[in-house]
């Protein structure tokens, strides 16, 4: 069991693994998209008292969900790599942190455009909005850091600092609407409580945020493919994978 | 189905610029993102091949 | 050797995170007053709100309280939080969900009058999405168990 995982987390044996498992992620980000979306536009019903509005939220709640999810995940790789000091860890953490900050993006982006109609505004300084800008915040913080120190070595930690002190954001983020009182709604899903949703919502939502999920993955791990190309430019097994032609 | 015709489906109630809006920027994303990572992953596999011919 | 270093760091690590998060909660509890959006009527009325400068109310818009002057812009409602209330006078636009019976945050001043002069009316809604059918489902059968209920009252 341990040889296997050390093996695996060298780059060059990691590198062709990652290859074949972007397709099987890819695949399955856009067949979940697409029932994701069939769901979500024709077989959940119109809300009654948001209309047709509230379908913005099959993209903004998977969106949301996303932006925390990956900030852990890169904030347990930047931990293992610190530990470790496994250099493949802290190129996962690197990887991961654009497509988080892309999400999190989009996740303010489309709360901007479902609040105008629904409260009456575009933004408003609450618990859960203003947690989340600085969730962008973290993930852009985190990235110009790495991308600021030469030594990818030191890089590494400085990230790796930086994604664990902002880990404390992310329940932050999640109990805000629970412990201030805000403008933004409490959780529709919670655990051990049945959601306060109909199926067919629920179904839709789920199916969008599974296809994140894998769409997160396929991103995650064509990046890491890049980074670990850029990193390891000098080192034998890219050049032989180079000299060998394959990709 | 929910929608009487197609018009009514591209008019979401009213709210069609807020909800076309969201899903068109998140798919404008997530393609920006698969052809940047494209570009950079090609880019990289030339660099390094210049560099096993030396 | 090499993983006894590795043990402490992740130790050390550890240790770091638990004293990042109880700064935090520490910071979070510190900044209690500043972090509520809005103040509820039972606040208002205990005077808990700040004198002077404007600030947010929220709760539910009394259901019949809700009245439209002549010029079809100002109007008048009453913001409840089922035991206390403040009346609200508003000039302007008012978001879609703005209904009596729902939630409501309005920015302003409060007068020596008691009214609260608003200046911005936002919608604040529920975490409950379900089809027309469902809501009214719903609703008939809350009133149908609140007729059995009366008698006994």
């Amino acid at each position: 069991m341990n040889i296997k995982w050390f093996k695996y987390s060298s780059p060059q044996t990691f590198y062709p693994l990652a290859g074949k498992m972007i397709p099987w992620f890819a695949w399955l980000a856009v067949v979940l998209a697409i029932a994701g979306l069939y769901v979500s536009f024709a077989i959940a019903p119109t809300d009654f008292q948001q209309g047709e509005a509230y379908r913005i939220i099959f993209v903004h709640v998977p969106a949301a969900w996303m932006s925390m999810f990956i900030y852990i995940v890169m904030a347990v790789w930047a931990a293992i790599g610190l530990g470790l000091n496994a250099r493949l860890s802290a190129m996962m953490a690197q990887a991961l942190a654009p497509t988080g900050a892309i999400f999190t993006l989009l996740a303010l982006v489309t709360g901007s455009l479902w609040g105008k109609p629904m409260w009456g505004a575009w933004w408003v300084w609450d618990a859960r909005l203003t947690s989340e800008l600085i969730l962008l915040f973290l993930y852009l913080g985190f990235m110009a850091l790495q991308s600021s120190i030469d030594d990818p070595r030191r890089a590494d930690r400085a990230g790796a600092l930086l994604a664990l002190v902002g880990v404390v954001n992310v329940p932050i983020i999640y109990f805000s609407v629970k412990w201030w009182n805000t403008l933004h709604q409490g959780s529709t899903i919670n655990m051990g409580v049945a959601p306060k949703m109909a199926m067919t919502m629920l179904l839709g939502m789920l199916l969008m945020a599974l296809a994140f999920w894998m769409y997160s993955i396929a991103a995650a791990l064509m990046r890491v493919r890049c980074i670990m190309l850029e990193r390891e430019r000098s080192a034998d097994w890219v050049k032989e994978l180079s000299a060998g032609g394959k990709s | 189905m929910q929608w009487a015709s197609w018009s009514a489906f591209f008019n979401m109630g009213g709210y069609a610029f807020y909800v076309w809006f969201s899903f068109g920027l998140t798919a404008l994303c997530v393609v920006w993102e698969v052809l940047a990572l494209r570009k950079r992953s090609q880019q990289a596999l030339r660099l390094s091949k210049l560099l096993a011919q030396d | 050797m090499a993983l006894k270093a590795r043990h402490k760091r992740f130790v050390l690590i550890g240790i770091g995170l638990a004293l990042i998060g109880l700064a935090a909660m520490l910071i979070l509890n510190a900044f209690q007053s500043n972090m509520v959006f809005f103040y509820t009527p039972t606040q208002v009325a205990k005077g808990e709100v700040p004198k002077n400068t404007g600030f947010r109310i929220g709760g539910l818009v009394e259901a019949g309280s809700l009245k439209r002057g002549d010029d079809g812009l100002t109007i008048n409602f009453v913001v409840t939080d089922t035991s206390k209330t403040v009346p609200v006078i508003y000039k302007g636009v008012l978001p879609d969900l703005f209904k009596e019976g729902k939630g409501v945050v309005a920015q302003g001043k409060i007068g020596a009058d008691g009214l609260f002069v608003a200046s911005e009316v936002l919608a604040k809604h529920d975490e409950n999405y379900m089809p027309p059918e469902a809501a009214a489902a719903l609703k008939s059968a809350q009133e149908q168990s609140k007729t059995l209920v009366m008698p006994t009252k």
